[in-house]
């Protein structure tokens, strides 16, 4: 089968490999009919995520059509069509009885390795480094998925692939990320970065309540849709000579009630803090730019919350403790725990409350892909959202 | 390990004889002895736990004090006697605790059947029991050769602690016991395995600290974590096997 693997950095090729097989009792073979490239693909491509191998096959959000059951599997027929969460979990531990599926015992094979840096291990995910893993990903014409008995949902006659791709991942992701907040009526949240995740964490906010959502990125085109899609107030933070004043003018001098960093540990920026962080980066003192956590953390509301969905993956340098204590703030962050929220977010799809169709800007074929993934990271032809059709 | 552990070991080794490839050897998670961990307050075993300084201590305060051991009509004055020479006041000790979210019968059942360890324990071959309390065990050496031995269970209380060691020839000397306990308000059960052994030096040992792999703390801990995946997910998670974009030549890692 043909399927885009990683062969370094800014370096994916689509390789003819092997066919997927089942290897577990608890396995399904999904035909992929669309899957897209992500935000977190890029940190990949970028060199950012440690443990990768060369030969690596990316993807982790994607969608298709069961082909092959393992013996377990009792609740998918062949021909089904589902969505898969991009975290892989097992259901049956006491992480994922709780809804913290991303947080799995038992669906990681590098547990060990994983441990050896975190302390304890995350849940396996799909395409995303051998210490979340090192699972096949599903940028692929077929791709394995374990657990398909608990993970995978059937979706309900009349939704197209793209109405419903965004399960995998980004929605849920986006509406973690305001869940985090605990939204109170007449809130207002303060979003950073309007990729794919920033809109669906502005929409979800709006969902769950807030008054207000105010985005912040530099990039045009992704500020007007946020403006004109996801209904936003507007910063283009390169504009801005002093981003905390602006934060605070608009909010009538108490800060936004709630933050979201939907970057992560690539920021972009301008300022000292990212000089320094760029500086230490390249002398392997610090591995991720916090520029926004910092931001995100300086501009919020007394009392408030700082939830991070934007991606980090090891050590973070000059971390305003001090500020986040002196305003007793609230820290939440983490992997998605996708399965929580497919089937609500299935739901509210299809009763029409949201179209996650907004943020596509382009469909690939797969062979497409790796100018896919150059065109993504430099941001170029109004790219937000690339979805592949193997 | 201290340089005097290792000449001692030799020594009973050499006795034992060296190239006879059957030993009593016990990797990672199985091997052993009983009741390292007193499973109750108040258990006449607590004053000895894993406090205790040394092996010595460790087998006298099992094998002294266990009702359920004089019930093996086994005569642990002497075993007791015979090991701690042996052993010495070193060893190799490793520990692990792990939480399992399911019943504590279910998951004694599943250990106390030592035919299923294999299952969670990739070093072993096979684990065939004999009678009721005599096992005899296969493990993996190195040229696809094979190192066996005999245990004997002795100490067995159900939901609370299954206990076994090698028989008194053995090679490689060495006890340890699994203890279950009800994990508080929801969280399953914890199953804390502690192993004490002392591998000897020479080829034999070579072929021990194979099996064991560098460290048997880490051992210990997969064949625990393989222990809670069956029980748990009912299966291990593997990317074993496959599809990737690397060459046959190119490593592939585990
Ligand atoms: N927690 C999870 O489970 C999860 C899931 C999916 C994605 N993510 C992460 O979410 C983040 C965003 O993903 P995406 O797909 O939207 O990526 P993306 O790269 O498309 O979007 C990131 C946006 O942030 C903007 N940005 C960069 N620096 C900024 C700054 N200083 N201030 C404001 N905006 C800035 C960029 O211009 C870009 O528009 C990534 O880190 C991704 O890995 C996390
Ligand atoms: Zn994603
Ligand atoms: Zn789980």
């Amino acid at each position: 089968m043909k399927a885009l693997c990683w062969y370094g950095k800014n370096d994916v090729q689509v390789s003819t490999v092997p066919d997927s097989t089942i290897l577990n009792p608890r396995d399904a073979i999904i035909k992929v009919t669309s899957t897209a490239i992500c935000g977190s693909d890029l940190h990949l491509y970028n060199g950012f995520i440690p443990s990768m191998e060369k030969g690596d096959i990316l993807g982790h959000e994607f969608m298709g059509e069961v082909v092959a059951l393992g013996s377990a599997v009792k609740n998918l027929s062949i021909g089904d069509r589902v969505v898969v969460p991009f975290g892989i979990a097992c259901g049956n531990c006491y992480y994922c009885q709780h809804d913290q599926w991303a947080l799995c015992d038992n669906s990681n094979p590098n547990a060990l390795m994983a441990e050896e840096l975190y302390g304890y291990a995350p849940s396996g995910l799909y395409g995303y480094s051998h210490l979340y893993g090192g699972y096949a990903g599903g940028q692929a014409e077929y791709a394995r998925v374990p657990f398909a008995d608990i993970g995978p949902i059937k979706v309900p006659e009349g939704l197209t692939d793209d109405q419903v791709l965004f399960l995998t991942d980004i929605f849920p992701t986006g509406y973690q990320a305001a869940d985090n907040c605990g939204i109170k009526p007449g809130d207002t949240v303060a979003v950073w970065g309007c990729g794919p995740v920033g809109q669906f964490a502005i929409q979800s906010a709006y969902l769950l309540g807030a008054e207000r959502v105010i985005a912040m990125d530099h990039i045009a085109e992704r500020l007007a849709m946020a403006r004109d899609k996801s209904h936003a107030d507007i910063v283009n933070y390169e504009e801005q000579d002093n981003l905390f004043e602006t934060l605070k003018e608009m909010t009538g001098g108490r800060g936004p009630d709630h933050c979201i960093d939907a970057v992560g540990l690539e920021a972009h920026g301008t300022g000292l803090g990212n000089i320094y962080d760029k500086t230490k980066e390249l002398a392997r003192l610090a591995s991720d730019r916090s520029n926004v956590l910092r931001q995100a953390i300086q501009c919020c509301g007394k009392g408030g919350t700082v939830s991070i969905p934007g991606v980090y993956g090891g050590f973070l340098d000059k971390f305003p403790m001090g500020v986040a204590f002196a305003k007793g703030l609230t820290l939440k962050m983490g992997q998605t725990h996708t399965q929580k929220y497919l089937a609500p977010l299935m739901e509210r799809i299809q009763k029409g409350d949201i179209d996650p169709t907004f943020v596509i800007s382009h469909h690939m074929t797969l062979d497409e892909a790796p100018a896919g993934y150059k065109m993504f990271k430099e941001k170029t032809d109004s790219c937000t959202k690339i979805v592949l059709k193997p | 390990m201290t340089t005097n552990s290792t000449e001692s070991t030799k020594a009973s080794v050499n006795i034992a004889g060296t190239e006879r490839w059957v030993t009593a050897f016990v990797g990672g998670g199985l091997a052993t002895y009983g009741l390292l961990r007193s499973p109750a307050p108040g258990n006449a075993l607590s004053g000895y736990a894993m406090t205790a300084a040394g092996l010595y201590l460790i087998f006298r305060g099992a094998t002294g004090h266990c009702p359920a051991y004089s019930a093996l009509g086994v005569n642990p004055a002497i075993e007791a006697e015979e090991t701690s020479q042996k052993l010495g006041d070193v060893g190799i000790k490793v520990t692990h605790a792990v939480s399992i979210q399911k019943p504590i019968g279910e998951l004694y059942a599943y250990w106390r059947d030592f035919t299923n360890l294999p299952h969670i324990m990739d070093h072993l071959n096979s684990v065939t029991v004999q009678d009721g309390t005599k096992s005899h065990w296969v493990a993996k050496a190195p040229l696809g050769r094979t190192v066996e031995w005999d245990a004997e269970l002795i100490n067995d209380e159900p939901n609370k602690v299954i206990a076994w060691k090698s028989l008194p020839d053995a090679d490689v000397i060495n006890a340890g016991a699994v203890t279950f306990k009800t994990a508080t308000q929801g969280r399953g059960t914890e199953v804390r395995v502690e192993i004490s052994y002392a591998p000897p030096a020479g080829k034999l040992g070579a072929i021990i600290a194979h099996i064991l792999g560098e460290d048997p703390k880490k051992q210990l801990d997969d064949d625990l974590r393989h222990f809670k995946q069956m029980m748990e997910a009912g299966e291990r998670p593997t990317t074993e096997g496959q599809a990737s974009g690397r060459g046959p030549d190119k490593d592939q890692v585990k």
